[in-house]
């Protein structure tokens, strides 16, 4: 599965170097609008789905999870991209990975030391960020033949990418499940964030079905809906472009 | 003068969808019948408001998908699907079990899906399931039978306890001296007096017994029995799925009770409780969500028997039907694709 997506990455890369020659400001652009939208890590190639679907019960979790994500993403592709020129090409793969989980290693330790009650409720998922499909194929992708600053550019555009995904998706099923907003922010942000805590509405019971693990799965279907019929809509505004082709005969009878 | 030509077979009669339907709503009448004799107005309230949910449901997604929706309601699908909901849910639930449950199994387990006939899962019981996990103290307290209960419940006090909520009409209820209204179904007794250390023997002469299945459980079986061979006899059903199923949960039944009579209930007690006959006769023989040919259906009747009586037996919910169907509809073309029948003049495989 790896395999297949890195490939399906390296596609948009290559259309990227295509369209990046005219300017340095479009292949910002570019990068950006792939991170976001017609790339995104959460949607479109469906990378890291065990922690965007284990995680996102709270929007607290989902923001812990994708900001972690987030700087390993960043600085991964920042290292990468620096010591692309000095690894020889069989190797990269663990040398690549070998960053990586020194990277995860650090934020998680940074987790625990200044956000505990995040790391208690992160639990197992902190750790496997190391594993999340989405940081090692944007190494090898992008920025292992990419500038450092378009590296850079490109962590920070895919981890927000992935932490939007991640966002929309734990508010969604936190007011589904229990009808609040940033329920535990003190957990992420210190204990002068117990006041964000929104009460949307009481209920007697809790939905148990949008906290559990099939609820992420149905939210996330429904997201990837969405998107896909914004995209349609997208395609249907533009005006068709009819391309005229010859009329060719396919057989021409001679009479003489 | 032309003659019409039509394929084989010549000797058919055909039935539309919509007839088929109408036909097994009929079918399943006595045993509905049957349960509010002995569970109360609650049943027929419940079903109302499914039936009423569903169609607006059907009606609005058909619309939202440009399709011709009186035509489409007219098939009497949602109406089926609206019934087992509507028959599932435990009588006095709050109503807002049923509704989202209606609007679970129409709009995403079926049109979601794409409709009537490519939906994968049954749509009743995935949207049983999804309130079963959801919801599990409103959908494990079920009414207790009319027979135990003294006086049922009248239906204005009913449509209280459904739409405004229990809580006090449960106080002034054990004020009038009867012993609550809501209980536990038989099984579910069973399984937790077993849990408990008791032999089953011991448990079955509590009240909620008699004669060795749950009260009132016995005739709603019985009734959707004689339904389910009324839709054999008029050809609407097959009847493979059926004797799989009831067949294998008989043998599994047996074998446990033979090997350790103490903890495990007897064939029949499977065969009389909980959801077995609705379901082996009106909800696994499903033509949408089903095996098609017929050792597939044998085998596909065969699985559930089997998963219902090891999650029964074995796991923590104490009726199975719903979870049971949902994983052999996951078997269907799996199934279906190792059971091909052999094709006239050709050898079998092999």
């Amino acid at each position: 599965m790896n395999g297949s997506n890195v490939d399906a990455a390296d596609e948009s890369v290559l259309d990227i170097a295509a369209d990046a020659k005219p300017s340095a400001m479009s292949a910002y652009k570019e990068i950006a609008f792939q991170g976001l939208w017609k790339n995104n890590p959460g949607l479109v190639q469906l990378l890291g789905l065990c922690p965007l679907l284990a995680v996102t019960a709270t929007l607290t979790n989902a923001l812990g999870l994708g900001l972690a994500t987030m700087l390993v993403l960043i600085f991964s592709n920042i290292l990468v991209s620096l010591v692309k020129d000095y690894v020889p090409k069989e190797i990269r793969i663990p040398v690549f990975v070998m960053i990586i989980a020194a990277l995860v290693t650090s934020v998680q330790l940074l987790i625990n030391a200044y956000a505990y009650g995040l790391y208690l409720s992160l639990g197992i998922f902190l750790p496997l960020i190391v594993t999340n499909c989405v940081i090692i194929g944007r190494a090898e992708a992008f920025a292992s033949r990419n500038s450092v600053a378009k590296s850079a550019f490109d962590g920070f555009m895919m981890g927000l990418g992935f932490l939007i995904v991640l966002a929309i998706l734990g508010a969604g099923r936190e007011i589904l499940g229990q009808g609040t907003l940033f329920d535990g922010a003190d957990l992420l942000l210190g204990d002068w964030a117990a006041g964000l805590t929104i009460h949307l509405w009481q209920f007697e019971t809790s939905f148990l079905l949008a906290m559990l693990p099939p609820g992420a799965f149905i939210g996330m279907g429904f997201l990837i809906a969405l998107k896909n019929v914004i995209d349609k809509k997208i395609a249907d505004k533009q005006p068709q472009v009819t391309v005229q082709g010859q009329v060719k005969r396919a057989r021409i009878t001679k009479v003489s | 003068m032309a003659f019409k030509i039509a394929s084989s077979p010549h000797l058919s009669r055909r039935f539309q969808t919509s007839t088929l339907m109408q036909r097994v709503l009929l079918c399943a009448l006595p045993g509905v019948a049957v349960q509010c004799y002995f569970f109360g107005w609650g049943t027929i309230i419940q079903l109302l408001l499914a039936i009423c949910v569903a169609l607006f449901c059907e009606a609005s997604v058909l619309t939202l998908r440009k399709r011709p929706v009186l035509a489409t309601l007219k098939d009497n699908s949602a109406l089926l699907t609206a019934l087992f909901i509507g028959i599932a849910v435990p009588p006095l639930a709050p109503w807002w079990l049923t509704f989202l449950g209606a609007i679970f199994a129409i709009i995403i387990v079926k049109h979601l899906y794409g409709g009537l006939g490519h939906n994968i899962f049954n749509p009743a019981m995935a949207a049983y399931v999804m309130l079963l996990i959801s919801f599990p103290v409103q959908m494990t307290s079920w009414v207790a039978p009319s027979v135990i209960a003294g006086q049922p419940l009248d239906i204005f006090a009913s449509l209280q306890m459904i739409f405004i909520g229990g809580s006090q009409l449960e106080i002034s209820a054990y004020k009038m001296g009867f012993d609550g209204i809501a209980m536990a179904t038989p099984l579910d007794t069973l399984k937790t007096d077993l849990a408990m250390g008791l032999t089953s023997t011991e448990s079955l002469t509590k009240s909620i017994f008699s004669d060795g299945y749950g009260v009132g459980w016995f005739w709603v079986n019985m009734a959707y029995l004689a339904g389910g061979l009324a839709m054999i006899k008029m050809k609407l059903i097959r009847w493979h799925i059926s004797t799989g199923l009831l067949g294998a949960l008989y043998i599994c039944a047996s074998i446990g009770f033979i090997l350790n009579p103490d903890t495990h209930a007897g064939p029949l007690f499977h065969l009389f409780s909980g959801a077995t006959m609705l379901a082996a006769f009106f909800i696994a023989t499903d033509p949408v969500t089903a095996a098609t040919s017929v050792r597939g259906r044998l085998l596909f009747g065969a699985l559930i028997g089997v998963l219902v009586y090891i999650i029964r037996t074995y796991g923590g919910y104490p009726d199975a039907y719903a979870f049971a169907i949902l994983l052999a509809n996951l078997c269907a073309p799996f199934i279906d694709h190792y059971m091909k029948p052999r094709t006239y003049g050709h050898r079998s495989r092999s």
